[in-house]
């Protein structure tokens, strides 16, 4: 039956019989300009890196685009996830592990082993694939390349070639295009060109994309980094405020009226790679009921290390006289504290009811942080917080989080876990935008009355594990926190039920119980309760 | 406590069930010979399209119905004897009930074609068809080519499933265009275009002859009434329409039409006994309804209002303003209120069509001559809310307030353009030359 997975072992059946001859040229030139970059890794010497970086980035870059083209312009427009599920690729089968676990060894060498990548240590000039990219890095930001210069123009290429395979897919959609160009955009100028003409003017501020955010972005508020802003004048200044304004003031705003969407499908790019490269494993996701309870557990837990633990790494900085700076540990841990109190006790006055039992479990999540906050405050000296040290805590953010669960696990299991495990599992700064989404925001997926007929596109195409069909099939409006406004749903729904917009609070969340279409007095009877 | 028995796992008889559970404490087992769990029939055709599996079908994880204490029996009702309220299994054994509903659908036509019990030739309704396709039309090699005999919803859903693994279709249609029956010309015509740019084989106005076998017993090729063209194939879809899935009822006291007949509160002639969903039949059609209503969302509908029936709050089937919806191929549709094709409409029925110049968006409004009165909409490649064509039915807008206001009632995803000027401009075109 065709609904198993495909177990065939076999590299050549069934999945490259569905690809044209343009496909395997496309996919044979690809590969031949991944084969210059594992040559590289292997430290062939290259007689002209900056030529043979361009030919292997630019043969990858055509071949995704010869394919992309020969698979969806050759159609009529329209839904293009035929054999989506019988793909091995695409499917957990073995192409799919095997590419998995080759992302997955390369995210583990670029965070814990960037040498065999190559980088020169003490000095030493770059060899092997860092090497490669000396040429581009001198040519944008006058230095030689990093592991994570190597990185990001990977993840740009990836994103931008990607994305133009997704824009073809869907080029019957306007709200998946501009998201895309959206994404592709922000990638290439704000992560990766920005920060490098930062750089060339001014080689002392630290590397700052604009559109990472506390706490996606967790070492802003790190002494080096206030330090590296606070050292370079009113631009300096300028960039620490706007990283204060963005997850305080432009966030709340933004989501409020758009959804988290705007950043996290239109803006992010952890996001951007997923919506892109990682467009082809989201129905991997699970949509299971386990999944969604680990989700809430895991995500808010996250969050509230990242706020202790930035607690702490600022804390742990500033002094105890105000006359040094008006920012002493007395006045920062009275903020803090203040600031969530606040937080809490505006959702619990105005959103009690709608939370119900999760009330009570944010209730204890609250009183633990500011608990943790206060025995911090009463038994930190300068060196050990609550015992721990502030840049131990720190440390092991950076490594459990920061790497392993948003690189390694996050976008190395794309063709396991689906191509969001980190933004749904994982990352703190959704759990902020989701909190913001659920609590107010006016958006929301809305439900055609009674025309659902639970098909399961939706949900099989959600990259957030969202059962997006147990609403749509009861007439109810989708409000989550996970949904990051990706539209797909909407796309593939086969009878126009979806819709993603933007409307008025009010009556936003509409549970029912008899659909639209019934008896008009039996739906009155039954709904009004 | 009360045994309700549901025979039939489709969205009637769980709908029933579901809500049954919601107001009481009712004992609840519902019967299926098909599969274990409840699944969207509606998506078997994604599974053979490789969009999804069949797990993701279920409407809900195995858990709900233990955890709902719903009872699910595999089995087959072979006869029911209402007398002494007992269910006979064809594997021999017996269940008593206190209600009994028969929930148990539909199967497709055949019309005593030769050759229709072949192998290779099938329906596409149940799950043990797709089963059976798979078998048949696993790829292009295995099935050179299929034919499809019958132009209605499945039939054009089979043909595009078929597509989607390259297997060369040829799709024989009665009508002189694609579901005229109910389509207006502008529309069935623009799905005809649209189903050739598929390089589907369509051939209107043929029907079939006969269905002739190789020395096995399997399909080898068909014969055209018309023409007597003999077209060489591996499958045939027979989706000339369904009828409701009855026969085991045939030697009971239960009243039956070509569905089981039931008055507006779903009763049976036998106290107790209910039918709803696709194998129901009203003694007079609803309006404009038809006795038999075989949509996925009556039966929903049917089953919401039972439930309150069984419970104590006995209430008629009282369904409100027609809607339905569709996808061809590419293209979606969807319709509120009444818009009726060349067949069957009435007198007073007018229509305003717009076609898009892409040729897979369009419109019809149907309304009534003398007093304007909105009838209805269908709708072609622009999604319309639902809700907003209830409300306008409802308060008998007339045709020039719908058109005036169509952009209210637009659900196409955000950015997309919409029709509203060039729409606005055709209607008072046709206004001028009127």
């Amino acid at each position: 039956m065709s609904h198993k997975l495909n177990h065939s072992m076999s590299l050549a059946k069934p999945d490259a019989l569905d690809i044209s001859n343009k496909q395997k040229i496309a996919l044979a030139v690809g590969i031949v300009g991944l084969f210059i970059l594992v040559l590289a890794l292997f430290n062939t010497n290259f007689p002209n890196k900056a030529i043979f970086l361009s030919l292997s980035l630019g043969l990858i870059i055509v071949g995704i685009v010869v394919y992309a083209r020969d698979a969806y312009l050759n159609k009529l427009e329209g839904i293009k996830n035929d054999g989506v599920w019988f793909k091995s690729i695409s499917s957990r089968g073995i192409w799919g592990w095997i590419v998995g676990i080759i992302l997955t060894t390369f995210y583990i060498v670029l965070y814990f082993f960037p040498k065999y990548l190559g980088l020169g240590s003490d000095g030493e000039a770059n060899s092997g694939l860092i090497g490669l990219f000396d040429p581009l890095s001198q040519l944008l930001g006058g230095r030689n390349a990093s592991q994570w210069f190597v990185y990001g123009t990977l993840y740009t290429v990836a994103i931008l070639a990607f994305g133009y395979k997704f824009i073809l897919k869907y080029r019957h959609n306007r709200y998946q295009q501009l998201r895309t160009v959206s994404v592709m955009f922000f990638q290439l100028g704000f992560a990766f060109l920005i920060p490098e003409f930062m750089y060339v003017m001014n080689n002392d501020l630290p590397y700052y994309d604009l559109k990472s955010i506390w706490p996606l972005n967790y070492y802003i508020f790190d002494e080096w980094s206030v330090n590296g802003f606070l050292s370079n004048g009113n631009i300096g200044l300028a960039l620490l405020l706007f990283g204060i304004i963005s997850i305080f003031v432009i966030t709340p705003i933004l989501t409020y009226k758009y959804g988290k969407r705007w950043y996290c499908s239109w803006v992010c790019g952890c996001g951007g790679l997923a919506e892109t490269a990682g467009d082809s494993f989201r129905q991997l996701s699970s949509k299971k009921m386990s999944a969604w309870k680990l989700e809430r557990w895991l995500i808010h837990t996250v969050l509230v290390f990242s706020v202790l633990m930035t607690t702490a790494v600022i804390y742990t900085y500033l002094g105890y006289d105000k006359n040094d700076f008006w920012l002493t540990r007395d006045v920062f841990i009275a903020l803090v504290i203040g600031f969530l109190t606040l937080v809490f006790a505006a959702v619990m006055f105005f959103k009690r009811q709608e939370l119900g039992k999760d009330a009570k479990y944010g209730a204890i999540g609250f009183f633990v942080a500011i608990t943790v906050l206060l025995v911090m405050h009463f038994t930190g000296t300068t060196e050990n917080l609550f015992y721990v040290k502030a840049s131990v805590l720190r440390s092991s953010y950076g490594i459990y989080i920061g790497s392993i669960f948003s690189g390694v696990i996050g976008t190395g299991f794309y063709p396991i876990l689906g191509n969001r495990s980190w933004c749904r599992f994982g990352c703190p700064m959704a759990a902020v935008l989701g909190f913001q989404q659920r609590m107010f925001s006016k958006f929301r997926i809305t439900t055609n009355g009674g025309q659902c007929i639970s098909c399961g596109n939706c949900s099989n195409s959600c990259e957030m594990g969202i059962d997006v069909r147990a609403y749509a099939q009861k007439g109810e409006n989708i409000v989550r926190s996970s949904c990051v406004g990706c539209g797909i749903c909407s796309a593939v729904c086969p009878r126009g039920v979806l819709k993603l917009e933007n409307d008025s609070m009010k009556g936003r969340i509409n549970p029912t119980e008899i659909l639209l279409g019934n008896d008009v007095d039996l739906m009155d009877l039954v709904n009004q309760k | 406590m009360k045994h309700i028995v549901i025979i039939g796992n489709g969205i009637s008889g769980v709908t029933l069930a579901r809500h049954i559970r919601k107001l009481s404490d009712k004992k609840i087992t519902i019967i299926s010979a098909e599969t274990d769990y409840f699944f969207s029939r509606t998506a078997l055709m994604y599974v053979y399209m490789g969009h999804m599996k069949f797990e993701h079908t279920k409407p809900y994880e195995n858990w709900f119905w233990k955890k709902n204490r719903i009872e699910l029996k595999k089995g087959y009702v072979k006869n029911v004897e209402t007398k002494s309220k007992t269910l006979h299994f064809a594997e021999g054994d017996t269940m008593q009930y206190d209600k009994l509903i028969i929930a148990t659908g539909s199967k497709p036509n055949k019309f005593g074609w030769p050759g229709q019990d072949l192998n290779g030739v099938m329906g596409m309704y149940h799950k043990q068809d797709l089963e059976n396709l798979e078998k048949h039309a696993p790829n292009k090699e295995v099935c050179k080519r299929a034919v499809i005999v019958g132009g209605g919803l499945i039939g054009i859903e089979l043909a595009e499933m078929l597509n989607s693994r390259d297997i060369p279709v040829t799709f024989l249609v009665r009508e002189d265009s694609f579901w005229n029956g109910v389509l207006p010309q502008g529309e069935s015509k623009m799905i005809n275009r649209h189903i050739k740019n598929h390089h589907i084989d369509l051939r209107l106005s043929t029907n079939l002859k006969e269905i002739k076998s190789d020395e096995n017993g399997y399909v080898k090729s068909i014969i055209i009434e018309e023409t007597g063209e003999e077209i060489p194939c591996n499958v045939v879809g027979l989706t000339a329409g369904v009828t409701p899935n009855i026969d085991f009822l045939k030697d009971s006291e239960i009243e039956l039409g070509r569905g089981v007949k039931v008055n507006r509160f779903l009763e049976t002639n036998i106290k107790d006994v209910y039918a709803i969903g696709d194998c129901a039949e009203q003694h007079e059609a609803i309006g404009n309804r038809r006795p038999i209503e075989a949509v996925w969302y009556t039966g929903r509908m049917m089953g919401e209002t039972l439930a309150q029936t069984i419970c104590g709050n006995k209430i008629e089937y009282k369904p409100g303003h027609w809607f339905n919806s569709a996808k061809f191929l590419d293209i979606e549709y969807q319709t509120y209120g009444w818009v009726f094709g060349e067949r069957g409409r009435p007198e007073y029925e007018k229509h305003f069509h717009w076609k898009h110049n892409d040729d897979t968006k369009c419109i019809t409004v149907a309304y009534h001559k003398d007093t304007k009165e909105f009838l209805g909409i269908n709708t072609f490649g622009i999604r319309m809310r639902h809700e907003t064509f209830d409300t306008w039915l409802t308060e008998k807008r007339d045709v020039d307030y719908v058109i005036n206001h169509l952009s209210e009632a637009n659900f196409d995803p955000e950015f997309y353009s919409t029709f509203k000027n060039e729409i606005l401009k055709a209607y008072n075109n046709q206004l001028q030359i009127a």
